[in-house]
């Protein structure tokens, strides 16, 4: 389902550097019981977030006051595991736009892009120094441009350029739905049915 | 030219390339279950649309499901929604649906092999991560997103780039008291948890071929914790003989053409994989994890390993388990053992199990569950009498389900308990929060239920 267009941003990151996130940590299965796709956001890393009484753990990032933003940074193979697109809405629905690692899982990236959420590949070393960045200035600013595939490390002159499928990007800039253009091949694919039997 | 196996079949399913794009792949069958399709039917509704091809889809319950009286209402509220609305919309749609206490009814892996809906060369998803299982046949299978999942249902294909290629070859004779879980246990421990993330593997070799269907499929099944979107194994006399006869594949005079089809279905010899592994067969001995994910995992006589100056992750990972680096595992107590799951709870899962309990008891800090994939499994394994050897030695056998193996249901491993698992994830929490899980074999899972604390398999039987 599409997000609407996605639109550049420039904005504050959270960091979570931890490598080989799973689907079961951004959202666990007993939280899949919803019919829905909406509301997820409020058990994101829910195992994580809180205590098994349901008070926050303190030293968990997202219940760090001082860490806000748009923009998730993750370690390496982020979203592995389960199939669940659940993982992408409860990152979507918490607020997130962005999620940036050094290694995506194949079904999440997936996933990401169907639901507007950009997974944004940089190098090991990058990932290193973003997470640099954030540990020295909480506050600090990353600027995302997915039409000239960059994102802007402030402060430093540098800009990253990351990679995104050609088709994928146009659908995220567009807004597209890949549904709404394999309904229009409907006539095609009886042929290919047909040609099949 | 020169073809992978994957190569043959994707090719046979591409309606239509795009250009710097995806391709646009027709699917033959999905399986669908109540977790992952809810939001894909509702897309279809919000867009007024029906399924295009409902005869190619088949429904099942089995991730939400209790695993005790199953003939009552769901108690729980939510679950009972989403199962009652799987009935709903499979209904509404005309997709055919083996629902609770239907005799089809079982973890969608499970029955779509046994079933025989599962047959060589198709391109089969389904929205859950171990669709990967039906490659054993020599089929494109793989996970998919319920977004894709809507796809599927509204035009019978999925847009997806093509991924490279891996061959994974296990070479010579497996020994004693070492079977396929622990084959593809040691594989994820050599090629790491990510290690296949964009590859889809063809797994060779005479300790692959020599497997029966049940063993090949428990190796592709967790082809996806190494990150690979699937596995597949070329399709031979075994799987042949394992399809004849079974409810959905073709019969008489048809079947015998199919099995000439079936039979191309090969890799070429000059066939170029991007990415090639062989492990010998000799270097596999039993196999069980340690750590919170698939990949950190060792030979069950071996320690937690030593990691030098540990990474954050790996930190946590073991503070989790509770474990020392360079702790042994022989001899660890463990309080719950699971024998279920689409990675081994099939029959000869369960006659493993059954074989080497009888006439023992399970140890008295033991809890243990023994979940059948399918109704057809239960009713198997109760003609059988392996049922009553089971419940005689003291194991809670459950009716079917993906039960303890996602712990969606009651069937959750309590806070900081150890639990042996033949399931395929040892993530954290995967099992109940604060659940640790230990992966290992059916063979290594009723051996510890009977000594009650990690045993080598090899000593015992």
């Amino acid at each position: 389902m599409a997000r609407g267009k996605f639109k550049n941003l420039v904005s504050t990151a959270i960091p979570l550097p931890m490598e080989n996130v799973d689907t079961d940590q951004i959202i666990p299965a007993r939280f899949l019981k919803a019919t829905s796709r909406e509301g997820f956001g409020e058990n994101l890393f829910r195992d994580w977030r809180y205590e098994a009484n349901g008070q926050p753990v303190n030293d968990f990032v997202l219940n760090d006051p001082s860490f806000s933003g748009e923009i998730l940074v993750a370690g390496k193979n982020f979203g592995s595991g389960s199939s669940r697109e659940h993982a992408a809405w409860a990152i979507y629905d918490y607020g997130f736009k962005v999620v940036i690692s050094s290694f995506f899982a194949d079904i999440f990236k997936n996933n990401s892009l169907n639901n507007g959420l950009l997974p944004l590949q940089v190098s090991d070393e990058d990932l290193v120094e973003i997470f640099a960045l954030i540990d020295t200035d909480h506050q600090v600013e990353f600027e995302v441009t997915l039409a000239s595939q960059s994102l802007i490390l402030p402060g430093m002159g540098k800009t990253i350029s990351f990679d995104i499928n050609p088709y994928k990007k146009e659908c995220l800039l567009n807004g597209y739905d890949e549904i709404d253009y394999l309904l229009n091949l409907k006539s095609e694919i009886a042929a290919f049915e047909q040609s099949r039997v | 030219m020169t073809k992978t196996l994957f190569d043959k079949i994707w090719d046979d399913h591409v309606v239509k390339q795009i250009e710097n794009g995806p391709s646009v792949v027709y699917i033959d069958r999905h399986l669908i279950h109540e977790v992952t399709s809810p939001q894909a039917f509702a897309g279809l509704e919000k867009r007024g649309i029906p399924v295009f091809r409902p005869e190619n889809t088949i429904a099942t319950a089995d991730h939400n499901v209790p695993t005790i009286d199953q003939h009552l209402p769901i108690k729980d509220k939510l679950s009972k929604f989403q199962v009652d609305k799987l009935t709903e919309n499979c209904e509404k749609f005309g997709v055919t649906l083996y629902g609770l206490n239907h005799p089809y009814q079982g973890i969608v892996h499970v029955i779509g092999p046994q079933l025989g809906i599962t047959q060589p060369g198709m391109t089969i998803v389904c929205g859950d991560s171990h669709t990967s299982t039906h490659g054993a046949f020599g089929a494109i299978a793989f996970g998919i997103g319920t977004s894709e999942v809507e796809m599927v249902l509204a035009t019978q294909c999925i847009m997806q780039s093509k991924p490279k290629k891996m061959k994974i070859t296990v070479g010579g004779k497996l020994g004693k008291g070492v079977t396929a879980k622990d084959v593809v246990l040691y594989i994820i421990s050599q090629v790491s948890t990510s290690g296949g993330t964009g590859y889809f593997i063809e797994y060779a070799g005479k300790a692959i071929t020599g497997l029966t269907m049940e063993g090949r499929m428990t190796v592709c099944n967790m082809s996806i914790e190494m990150g690979a979107r699937g596995g597949l194994i070329a399709p031979d006399q075994t799987t042949f003989d394992y399809l004849k006869g079974r409810e959905f594949t073709p019969q008489g005079a048809s079947f015998d053409k199919a099995v000439e089809n079936w039979s191309n279905l090969y890799s070429d010899s000059e066939a170029v994989f991007e990415k090639e592994f062989h492990f010998d067969a000799t270097d596999i001995e039993p196999m069980i994890t340690y750590g919170t994910n698939p990949g950190m995992g060792t030979k069950i006589t071996g320690k937690v390993p030593s990691y030098g100056e540990m990474n954050k992750s790996v930190e946590k990972s073991l503070k989790y388990m509770g474990l020392e680096p360079g702790e042994d595992l022989i001899g660890k107590e463990i309080d719950y053992v699971f024998v279920g799951s689409c990675t081994n709870g099939r029959i000869e899962d369960l006659r493993e199990v059954a074989k080497f309990v009888e006439g023992k008891q399970k140890a008295e800090n033991i809890t243990a569950w023994i979940v059948p994939g399918s109704k057809q499994v239960e009713k198997q394994a109760q003609e059988e009498g392996i049922s009553k050897i089971l419940e005689k030695a003291g194991f809670q056998l459950r009716q079917p389900g993906c039960s303890a193996c996602l712990a969606m249901n009651d069937d959750k491993i309590p806070q900081g308990k150890y639990a042996v698992s033949t399931s395929n994830r040892n993530f954290e929490g995967r099992q109940g929060p604060g659940a640790r899980t230990m992966l290992a074999s059916p063979l290594t899972a009723a051996a510890v239920a009977i000594a009650g604390k990690i045993v080598d398999p090899r000593e015992v039987i």
